[in-house]
C-alpha cells in the first residue's frame, strides 16, 4: 500500500499531504464552502480577488471561515483577461499578506473560458522575475507546458475540460505526454464532473486535481467533497501501484491446468 | 473661521465626499476596514499598509480596497 504520509505532493519547496485542491466559490454560503473543505481534506484552497463591499460592513468574510493559517489560500487570478488585469491582482494578493504561491489564470474567451496562452506565457515570466510562485492553469498543449516550465512555472495546471463544464478529462493522451516530458507538479484544473474524473486524472500520473463546481454544485457538496477525497486517493494508490498490461483477448484468472 | 473644503474622491467604484487633505487612515478607519485582510491600491499603485497613515488624499483619487472572498 502507498504510504499516503511519505507520498507527499511538494509545491515550491512546501509539503502537502493532500493531492486534492478545491475551489471557495459557488457555494450557497461561507459555512457550507468551509464544512466541504474540511471533509475534503484539501490543505489548499483557490480564493479570488475582489473588492470590500464597503457599504455592507457586515458581510461575512471568507477568511473568517476558512483560517489562512490552517489552510493555504491560492489567490486565483480568475476572471482576468490579459496579462495586465492578472499582474495587478497578483500583486494586490501578495499585499493582503505576503501570499507568494499563487495561481495564474489569464482567460482568452468569455464563453468557452479556455485559456490565452500568450498572456499566460508573459505573466508567468513577469510573476516568477518578481518571486512569486506561480501554479499556471493552461491548455492541455504539450508545447505550451514546456514553456510555462522554461518560463519559470512552478506547477503545471492544465485543464481536463472547460471550467465548470463537468465535462471530465478530454485529452488523456496529452496529459500522458506533459507527464513524460516535466517533473514539476501537475494538476488538473477545471472540467472535473464527478470523482472518478478525478481518479483518472491521478492514474494518468497527474500529482494532483483542483475541483470547485463539481463539488459546490453537487446536489449534496458534503458527500461530493468526500467522494472526491476518496477518489484522489484511490487513484493515485492505483497509479503507484502500476496496472497490469492491456490485451485483447482474455486471459483466464483461474488456472487451466487441473480442470475436471 | 476657516471653511472645511470637501473633495471628491472614489472608492472601490462609489463617490465619497471627504475633507480635503484627509488622511487615507481615517477614511478606512471610517469604514472599518479590517487592514490584516486587505490589499489598497491608490491611483492603481499598491500602497504599503504601514504607512496608510502619511498618505493624504486629493481631490479625483482612487482607492481600491480588495480581499479574498471565494472563487474557483
Amino acid at each position: 500500500m502507498v504510504n499516503l504520509k511519505k507520498d507527499s505532493l511538494i509545491i515550491a519547496n512546501k509539503k502537502f499531504y493532500s493531492r486534492l485542491i478545491v475551489g471557495t466559490g459557488k457555494y450557497k454560503s461561507m459555512a457550507e464552502c468551509a464544512k466541504a473543505i474540511k471533509l475534503s481534506g484539501a490543505e489548499i484552497v483557490t480564493v479570488a480577488v475582489r473588492r470590500v463591499n464597503i457599504s455592507d460592513k457586515k458581510k461575512p468574510l471568507l477568511m473568517d471561515y476558512v483560517d489562512p493559517k490552517k489552510i493555504t489560500y491560492l489567490p486565483n487570478t480568475a476572471g482576468c483577461f490579459n496579462s495586465k488585469e492578472a499582474l495587478r491582482t497578483l500583486r494586490l494578493a501578495r499585499e493582503i499578506g505576503g501570499w507568494k504561491l499563487v495561481k495564474l489564470e489569464v482567460l482568452g474567451d468569455k464563453k468557452n473560458l479556455f485559456p490565452d496562452m500568450i498572456e499566460t506565457l508573459k505573466s508567468t515570466e513577469v510573476l516568477a522575475k518578481e518571486g512569486f510562485k506561480v501554479m499556471v492553469y493552461c491548455n492541455d498543449d504539450p508545447l505550451m507546458a514546456k514553456r510555462l516550465e522554461n518560463s519559470g512555472a512552478d506547477a503545471i495546471m492544465p485543464l481536463a475540460a472547460p471550467i465548470g463544464s463537468g465535462l471530465g478529462i478530454q485529452n488523456k493522451i496529452n496529459i500522458q505526454i506533459i507527464r513524460k516530458q516535466t517533473k514539476l507538479p501537475l494538476i488538473i484544473d477545471a472540467g472535473l464532473g464527478q470523482a472518478s474524473d478525478a481518479t483518472i486524472a491521478m492514474e494518468l500520473g497527474c500529482d494532483g486535481v483542483l475541483v470547485n463546481t463539481a463539488i459546490a454544485k453537487a446536489k449534496k457538496p458534503f458527500e461530493m467533497a468526500l467522494a472526491f477525497k476518496n477518489a484522489v486517493i484511490a487513484g493515485r494508490q492505483s497509479y503507484k501501484s502500476g496496472r497490469i498490461d492491456k490485451i485483447l483477448m482474455g486471459n483466464p484468472s483461474s488456472p487451466s491446468k487441473g480442470i475436471i | 473661521m476657516k471653511k472645511i473644503k470637501k473633495i471628491k474622491i472614489k472608492i472601490n467604484g462609489k463617490i465619497k465626499s471627504i475633507t480635503e487633505h484627509c488622511n487615507l487612515s481615517i477614511v478606512l478607519k471610517n469604514l472599518k476596514i479590517p487592514l490584516n485582510k486587505v490589499a489598497i491600491e491608490l491611483n492603481e499603485e499598491i500602497i504599503d499598509k504601514k504607512k496608510i497613515n502619511k498618505i493624504k488624499l486629493n481631490k479625483n483619487d482612487k482607492i481600491e480596497i480588495v480581499h479574498f472572498i471565494g472563487g474557483g
